[in-house]
């Protein structure tokens, strides 16, 4: 099939499938990796690095970069419209004839059962992320990426206070890039 | 047509100017739509944001799509959205192009490792505070270790994963609302 038409099917189906916004659609995109070759768990790596620190809504910035590696310009953009045309859909649909969908028991209890799980798979998505870069694929002596772990460890830590939680992503970003060039990871 | 081009140019401006997206947009989303335009009520917004969340797709794009939709019907919803994806995919496409021809250079490499560490502390953070929100009692519990365990150990698709546990979520109440 043509590189556009199946990019394009494949994001339309994580836009239909991806509840919770931005990082839900993080085990959709590694999914990808494994039946494609378009891009790698490195290239995902970057890709949320990217779409952290600039702007636009995280979901929107993975798409377009993971359509930009697969196929070029035209793929950015032809993923991105894929991503959300079952948004458009969806919300048309809704805004027309169910005025009070939120509120409605039904959907209500789906979600009960959708949050938890949605927070099971990126959990096993970002499994996938650390063993992408703190295991393999390093050029390191070690088998293990002592640097960027140790870094990561302490990235978390420091995130479990509150006032640096808040805190724009991008810096950490900088902060982070900087000590890998200087202590060459 | 006017009001079209207002539409677009009013969402791109909160694409461009908000970083993340879903929760991380609603200042901008009520200074621009509520404060400045005055499109909408706080209220309306809050209701559509519910929607938003609990609709499949991005939220940002979600929440463009319901406000375009009650401003100028179909066409509204299609143009605002439009212009709610237009920064991501120049800014996007520009840092790609320039990370694809650079990304051999050593000291590029040194950073992204530095940057890889940075990223997993950020997801694995997220994926706390998803798990404070959405780990409510313990039946939420043991759907969440149910799916993650399949996730980690099986080759079962994401989608079956989510769409199961909607239905799971369903009978819960189902069985619930009968014994009481």
């Amino acid at each position: 099939m043509n590189v556009y038409l199946l990019l394009f099917l494949e994001f339309f189906k994580i836009g239909l499938f991806a509840v919770g916004g931005g990082p839900a659609t993080l085990p959709y995109l590694m999914e990808l990796t494994e039946h494609y070759d378009w891009f790698t768990m490195a290239d995902l790596s970057n890709m949320v690095a990217v779409s952290q620190s600039t702007p636009g809504p995280l979901g929107l910035n993975m798409a377009t970069f993971a359509g930009y590696q697969a196929g070029g310009l035209w793929g950015g953009i032809d993923a991105t419209l894929g991503l959300v045309l079952p948004s458009i859909i969806v919300i048309t649909l809704i805004a027309k004839f169910m005025k009070d969908f939120s509120e409605r028991t039904i959907v209500k209890s789906a979600f009960y059962g959708i949050r938890p799980a949605v927070t099971a798979v990126i959990a096993v998505a970002v499994i996938g992320l650390f063993q992408m870069a703190l295991i393999t694929g390093n050029t390191s002596q070690y088998p293990v990426a002592v640097g960027p772990l140790v870094l990561s460890i302490l990235i978390f830590g420091l995130l479990q206070i509150k006032k640096l939680r808040n805190m724009h992503p991008v810096f950490w970003f900088i902060g982070a890039a900087a000590i890998g060039i200087l202590l060459k990871f | 047509m006017k009001d079209y081009l207002e539409l677009f140019w009013a969402f791109a401006r909160i694409g461009g100017l908000t970083f993340g997206g879903g929760l991380t947009m609603l200042p901008m989303l009520t200074y621009e739509l509520v404060d400045k335009k005055r499109w909408i009520s706080e209220e309306e917004l809050m209701d559509c944001y519910a929607i938003g969340q609990c609709t499949p797709g991005i939220i940002a794009v979600n929440t463009a799509t319901y406000i375009g939709y009650q401003k100028k019907g179909v066409m509204g919803g299609i143009v605002a959205t439009l212009g709610m994806i237009t920064p991501s995919l120049v800014i996007i496409s520009i840092i790609a192009m320039f990370l694809s021809k650079y990304m051999d250079h050593p000291v590029i490499m040194y950073a992204l490792n530095g940057i890889r560490g940075a990223v997993c502390a950020l997801m694995l953070n997220t994926v706390v505070q998803l798990a404070r929100k959405s780990l409510v009692d313990w039946k939420c519990v043991v759907i969440s270790i149910v799916v993650f365990l399949l996730a980690l150990l099986t080759e079962v698709p994401t989608i079956v994963l989510v769409i199961a546990a909607g239905v799971a979520g369903v009978l819960i109440w189902k069985l619930e609302g009968r014994r009481s």
